[in-house]
C-alpha cells in the first residue's frame, strides 16, 4: 500500500516537474487529486484494512494530497508568470516609431503677441474697447487735432474711400469713440488692438499692419503715470531687467508727447545692426491726451487729464521672435505659421 | 537733413563730442538719426518732428543747443551798406491776397557780378544737401538754411515794366513754368507772385524760369514774404512738387524773421558780388499780429507731469530757451516768441519744460485709482473660438483689401450681393483695391500659394472682418471665421488613411460647436455658386443662417491654379455669439445601465441619414439616449439604388434598470415607423 502511494507520489512529482502547460497541470490534477483519481482510488481501499493501518494509511495520503495540492497551485503560477512573460514578450512594439499624427494648428504670431500684451495691461486694470476699420475722417483726424491741411497728416499716407470716410491709419479713433461714450464717467482705462492701414508698401512696411492704442483718463493722471504704465508693460513683454528711456516727441493728439526706447533686445544695448547701432529700440509713442482731444471727446482739460499710447504689434513680435522681415506676417506660409 | 556741426558751432559752442550732443538733442525732443564723420567735420542726421519746422534753420537749432548747455547764442550781425536811391522808386508791392500772403517784403541790388559762390558755402550747401548753383541763388539758399526763411531771387530787369510786385490767386485757365522747366496749370486756389501782367512765381514753392537769375543778371530782386501754411502744402501737394522753400512754410516760418532774412541776403550778395543794395526795404505787412501771451500755471505743470519743479526752475527753463516771462501770482505769462508756432497754449510750455528738465527725472509711478480690468462676454468668446480653432488649423491673416477680380474667379453670379462691395479710392494697386465682403478667396490664396511651393496638406483659419456698403456714411463691418483644408492627416504607417475632406471640415465645426455651447445646428444641402452643388451645406441654428460649408468647386479650384480637393466653411461670428447658451447647468448622470442595439437598414440611395435619424428619435422614448451611425455600405447582398446603414442605439432611464422587453417593443416600434416613413427594411 505505501509502496503503492510513493509510486504515485513520483510519477506525480515527475509529471509536476516536465508539465509546461495548464493543461497538463490539470490532468495531473484529475488524473491524482480527481474524484476517480488514483489517491480516491487508493483511498477507496483502506477501508478493507485494519483500523491502525488506516489511520497510518489515510494521514499519509491526505498528506500527500494536500502537499500534491500545494504543489500544483505553486507550479500554475509559476506557468502563469511565464505565459504572461510569453505574451509580454511578443506584444513588444517599436517605440521610435511615430505616434499617430494629428493635424495641430496655431494663433498666428501676431494674435499671440496681440493677447500677450492685452493680458499685461487687463492685469493692470485695462479694458478693451474696439471701433471700426473704416472710419470717419473726423474721428481719424480732426477730433485728434489734424483738421485738413495739417501738415501731421503727412506721417501718415492715407488710404480715403471717399473724401469724408478713411480706412483707419491709426487705433487712435477708439480713444475719441470711447470718451463721446463714457463722458463724463471716470475713469477710463482702455487698449484698442486692432488693425491699421497706410499706403505704404515695401521692406519695412506693409499696408496693413496691427496697433494696440491706449488711454487712461481720471483726474490727477500724470507723465509719470504714463512712465510707470509703459516701463511695466516693457519689461513684462521683454525682460525685467530691461533698460528703458523716454524722450519727447509729438503727436497732434497729445502733449507733452514721448517715444519710449527700449534697450536693443539683440545687443543689449552694445549696438547691433537690429538698432542701428544706436543700442535703442524705438517700441511705442505716448503723451498727455491733448486737451482739445479731451473737449472732443466730452471732457474738461483742467479736471480730467490722462496718457494715451499707441504701438505696432508686427514690430513687437519681430523682436520677440527674431523675425527679421515684415513680409512674412502676412505671406501665410504654413512653414512659418507651424513654428508658433 | 544733414547737419555740419562745424557749422553750428559758428553760432553756438559746444564742447560736447558729436555722439555726446546728438544724444542730448535727442533726449530734449530733436532727434538725431546717426552721426558721419565727413571730411574733418560730423554731419548729423537730423529727423525733425513736424512740429519744430523751426529746426530746419541753423540759428534756431543753435538756439536749442544753447537752451540745453547754457552757452550764449551768437546770430550773425547784419550791416548793410545802402546806397542814396530808394527802392520805392525800384519797385511797388501789393498783396491781393492778404490771408495768404501776411508779409512780403523786397530788397534790391544792383551791378551784381554773377559767378560761383566761395567754397566755404558751397561746402555748407553740400552738407544740407543742396546743389551750389552762383553766389546769388546760392546766397538764398545758404541764408534759408540759417534763418529759416525762404528766399527768392529775380532777375530784376526781366520784371515787366510796371515793375510791382503783386500777390493774388492765380486766374481762371493760368498756365506757368517753374524753373524746373514744368509747365504747370494752375488751379484758382494757388496763390502766385507776379510782376502785375505773369506769374513769376509760385508763391513761396519755386520761381519761374523766365525770370530766374542767369550768368549775365546785373539787378537781383531779393524776395522775403511769409505764405499761410495750409495753402502751400494745399498747392505743393497738387502740384506733386516740394521744394526746400515749400517744406519750411509747409511746417510754418516766422513773419518776423522776414527782415533778418532779406537783410542777411543782401549782406551776403554785396559781399559775395559786388553791386549795391538799394536803400530800404519794401516791406507789406498785412498779417501783423500781437505776441502770443500763454498763462503758465506752476502748480498746472507738476499737475500734468507727476513733478516737483519750484516756480524758479520753471522759469529758469523758459529763460534758457529765450521766452519772454512776466511774474505773476502763481503764474508766468510767457510771451512766445514768433518763431515757435508750434506753442499755442499752455500744455505747449509744459512740455518745454518737461523737455529740458528731462523726460528721464520724471518719476515713474502708476496710477491711482482702481478699474476693474478684463474682456466682455464677447470678447472672451472669440478668444474661445480661435483656441478651438488653433487646435486644428493654422491662422492666417489676409489683407483686408483685395482685387475685384477675385468675385469672377468665385464664379459670383453679376447680381450677387457679395459683389455689392467698398472701393478705394486711391489704392496701391489694382490687386489691393477693394474692401473684401467675404475671406474665400484669401483662404483660396493662401491654399495656392503653399501648393506652389509645395507645402502639403493644408489646414487654415482666419478671423477677420468683412465690410458691407450701407446707406450711413459708415459700412457694416461683420467679423466672420473662415476655415479651408486640403490634402489628408500626414502621411503614416498606420494604415491610417485620413483625407482632410467635407466631414473632416464638419467634425472641426461640430467640435467648435460643441465648445461653444451651440446645439441644434441643422447642415441642409445647398447650391452655392463657389461650392460643389452636391457637396455643400447651409448651417442654421434656431432659424438663424451661421454660414455655409462644402467642397469648394472644381472650376473655382482651376482659377485658383488648385489642383486638389480643397474643402472651406465661413461662418458668422456674430450670429455664433447670439446663439451661445447663456447657461451651462450640470446633467444628471444616471445611475442605471446602458442598453445597446445596433440596426442595420436598407435606405434608398437618396434618404439622408439625418431622415432616419429624425424617424428614429420621433418613434423611441426619452429612453433613447443616443443614436449613432457607425456604417454605410453599398455592394453585394444590397441592391441596387440602395445603401445599408447601421445604426447604434443607447437606451437609459433616470430611474430604473430598463427591461429587455421594453426594448424590444421600443425597437419594433422604431422599425415599423421606418418601414412606414422611408419604406426601410431591417437588413
Amino acid at each position: 500500500m505505501l509502496s503503492k502511494l510513493s509510486e504515485i507520489k513520483d510519477r506525480a512529482e515527475k509529471i509536476l516537474q516536465e508539465a509546461d502547460s495548464m493543461e497538463k497541470l490539470n490532468e495531473l490534477r484529475v488524473k491524482t487529486l480527481g474524484r476517480k483519481g488514483e489517491i480516491t482510488v487508493l483511498l477507496r481501499t483502506l477501508k478493507d484494512l485494519s483500523p491502525e493501518i488506516k489511520a497510518q494509511m489515510g494521514q499519509a495520503a491526505n498528506q500527500f494530497k494536500m502537499q500534491l495540492e500545494e504543489m500544483i497551485n505553486q507550479k500554475s503560477e509559476e506557468l502563469k508568470q511565464e505565459q504572461l512573460q510569453q505574451r509580454l514578450n511578443a506584444e513588444k512594439i517599436d517605440v521610435t516609431l511615430p505616434g499617430m499624427p494629428f493635424m495641430r494648428g496655431s494663433k498666428h504670431p501676431l494674435t499671440r503677441v496681440s493677447e500677450e500684451i492685452r493680458d499685461v495691461f487687463i492685469g493692470m486694470g485695462f479694458n478693451v474697447a474696439e471701433g471700426p476699420e473704416i472710419e470717419l475722417d473726423y474721428y481719424n483726424f480732426e477730433a485728434l487735432n489734424m483738421p485738413r491741411n495739417h501738415p501731421a497728416r503727412d506721417m501718415q499716407d492715407t488710404f480715403y474711400i471717399n473724401d469724408d470716410v478713411v480706412v483707419r491709419t491709426h487705433t487712435s479713433p477708439v480713444q475719441v469713440r470711447t470718451m463721446e461714450k463714457m463722458s463724463p464717467h471716470l475713469p477710463i482705462r482702455i487698449i484698442v488692438p486692432g488693425k491699421v492701414y497706410r499706403k505704404d508698401d515695401d521692406a519695412t512696411h506693409s499696408p496693413m499692419f496691427q496697433q494696440v492704442e491706449g488711454l487712461v483718463l481720471d483726474e490727477r493722471i500724470t507723465l509719470a503715470d504714463l512712465k510707470g504704465t509703459l516701463m511695466n508693460f516693457a519689461r513684462e513683454i521683454f525682460e525685467a531687467d530691461l533698460k528703458v528711456r523716454f524722450r519727447p516727441s509729438y503727436f497732434p493728439f497729445t502733449e507733452p508727447s514721448a517715444e519710449m526706447d527700449i534697450s536693443c533686445v539683440n545687443c543689449r544695448g552694445v549696438g547691433c545692426r537690429v538698432c542701428s547701432h544706436t543700442g535703442w529700440l524705438e517700441i511705442l509713442g505716448a503723451g498727455m491726451v491733448n486737451p482739445r482731444v479731451l473737449e472732443y471727446g466730452g471732457y474738461d482739460p483742467e479736471k480730467v487729464t490722462g496718457f494715451a499710447f499707441g504701438m505696432g504689434i508686427e514690430r513687437i513680435a519681430m523682436l520677440k521672435y527674431g523675425i527679421n522681415d515684415l513680409r512674412l506676417f502676412f505671406d501665410n506660409d504654413r512653414r512659418f505659421l507651424q513654428q508658433f | 537733413m544733414g547737419v555740419s556741426i562745424n557749422w553750428l558751432k559758428q553760432y553756438v559752442d559746444i564742447e560736447w563730442t558729436p555722439e555726446e550732443l546728438a544724444h542730448r538733442l535727442t533726449m530734449a525732443g530733436i532727434a538725431i538719426e546717426g552721426v558721419e564723420e565727413s571730411d574733418s567735420d560730423y554731419i548729423m542726421d537730423l529727423d525733425l518732428t513736424p512740429n519744430r519746422g523751426d529746426c530746419l534753420g541753423m540759428i534756431n537749432l543753435a538756439r536749442e543747443v544753447a537752451a540745453i548747455n547754457g552757452k550764449e547764442l551768437r546770430i550773425p550781425q547784419v550791416t548793410i551798406k545802402e546806397n542814396r536811391e530808394n527802392i520805392n522808386d525800384f519797385i511797388k508791392v501789393e498783396i491781393a491776397a492778404p490771408d495768404l500772403c501776411p508779409r512780403y517784403a523786397a530788397r534790391l541790388i544792383k551791378n551784381v557780378e554773377i559767378k560761383p559762390s566761395p567754397e566755404w558755402m558751397q561746402k555748407v550747401l553740400l552738407s544740407s544737401g543742396i546743389r551750389p548753383i552762383s553766389n546769388i541763388v546760392d546766397v538764398t539758399n545758404y541764408v534759408m538754411l540759417e534763418s529759416n526763411q525762404p528766399l527768392h531771387a529775380f532777375d530784376y530787369d526781366l520784371l515787366s515794366p510796371a515793375k510791382t510786385i503783386l500777390v493774388r490767386k492765380a486766374e481762371y485757365g493760368e498756365n506757368f513754368t517753374t524753373l524746373d522747366e514744368v509747365e504747370r496749370e494752375l488751379d484758382l486756389d494757388s496763390l502766385v507772385i507776379t510782376d502785375s501782367i505773369r506769374p513769376v512765381a509760385l508763391a513761396g514753392i519755386m520761381g519761374g524760369l523766365d525770370s530766374e537769375i542767369k550768368d549775365h543778371t546785373r539787378n537781383v530782386l531779393i524776395e522775403s514774404a511769409n505764405f499761410l501754411n495750409t495753402n502751400i502744402r494745399r498747392t505743393s501737394k497738387k502740384q506733386g512738387l516740394r521744394s526746400d522753400s515749400s517744406v519750411r512754410f509747409e511746417k510754418g516760418v516766422d513773419p518776423n524773421g522776414v527782415i533778418y532774412g532779406v537783410n542777411r541776403a543782401a549782406q551776403l550778395m554785396q559781399e559775395l558780388a559786388g553791386g549795391e543794395v538799394v536803400k530800404g526795404i519794401c516791406d507789406v505787412y498785412p498779417g501783423q499780429k500781437d505776441p502770443l501771451i500763454i498763462p503758465l500755471r506752476f502748480d498746472r505743470v507738476n499737475y500734468l507731469l507727476g513733478t516737483q519743479l519750484n516756480p524758479q526752475e520753471i522759469k529758469d527753463f523758459l529763460v534758457q530757451l529765450q521766452f519772454k516771462i512776466k511774474d505773476k501770482k502763481g503764474y508766468l505769462e510767457v510771451e512766445i516768441p514768433s518763431y515757435r508756432p508750434d506753442i499755442s497754449m499752455e500744455a505747449d510750455l509744459i512740455e518745454e519744460v518737461a523737455r529740458l528738465y528731462g523726460y528721464d527725472k520724471v518719476p515713474d509711478t502708476l496710477p491711482g485709482s482702481i478699474n476693474c480690468g478684463g474682456l466682455t462676454d464677447y470678447q472672451r468668446f472669440r478668444d474661445r473660438i480661435k483656441e478651438v480653432m488653433a487646435a486644428y488649423l493654422y491662422e492666417v491673416i489676409n489683407y483686408s483689401f483685395i482685387s475685384p477680380q477675385l468675385y469672377d474667379r468665385l464664379m459670383l453670379p453679376t447680381d450677387s450681393g457679395l459683389r455689392n462691395f467698398i472701393q478705394l479710392a486711391n489704392p496701391l494697386s489694382e490687386e489691393q483695391s477693394v474692401m473684401r465682403t467675404l475671406l474665400l478667396p484669401g483662404l483660396l490664396e493662401n491654399i495656392s500659394k503653399n501648393l506652389a511651393r509645395r507645402n502639403q496638406n493644408l489646414n487654415f483659419f482666419e478671423m477677420g472682418a468683412v465690410y458691407y456698403p450701407t446707406s450711413e456714411s459708415l459700412p457694416r463691418e461683420e467679423l466672420k471665421l473662415g476655415a479651408i483644408v486640403a490634402g489628408r492627416v500626414e502621411l503614416n504607417w498606420l494604415k491610417n488613411e485620413v483625407p482632410m475632406d467635407f466631414y473632416y471640415l464638419k467634425g472641426i465645426v461640430e467640435m467648435l460647436f460643441q465648445e461653444l455651447g451651440i446645439r441644434d445646428c441643422v447642415f441642409t444641402a445647398v447650391q452655392e455658386p463657389s461650392y460643389h452643388p452636391g457637396r455643400t451645406a447651409r448651417i442654421m441654428c434656431q432659424g438663424k443662417k451661421i454660414g455655409v460649408i462644402g467642397e469648394v468647386h472644381p472650376l473655382v479650384l482651376d482659377k485658383f491654379d488648385i489642383s486638389e480637393k480643397v474643402c472651406a466653411f465661413e461662418l458668422d461670428v456674430n450670429t455664433l455669439f447670439k446663439l451661445k447658451e447663456k447657461k451651462n447647468m450640470m446633467e444628471q448622470i444616471a445611475k442605471y445601465p446602458v442598453i445597446e442595439r445596433d440596426i442595420a437598414v436598407l435606405l434608398k440611395q437618396e434618404t439622408k441619414a439625418s431622415e432616419a435619424i429624425k424617424v428614429i428619435k420621433d418613434a423611441a422614448s426619452q429612453l433613447l439616449q443616443e443614436v449613432i451611425v457607425f456604417d454605410i455600405y453599398t455592394g453585394e447582398q444590397v441592391p441596387e439604388g440602395y445603401k445599408s446603414v447601421a445604426f447604434r442605439l443607447t437606451f437609459q432611464s433616470m430611474d430604473r434598470t430598463l427591461k429587455e422587453k421594453e426594448i424590444n417593443s421600443l425597437i419594433e416600434g422604431i422599425l415599423g415607423s421606418l418601414d412606414q416613413e422611408l419604406k426601410a427594411q431591417l437588413r
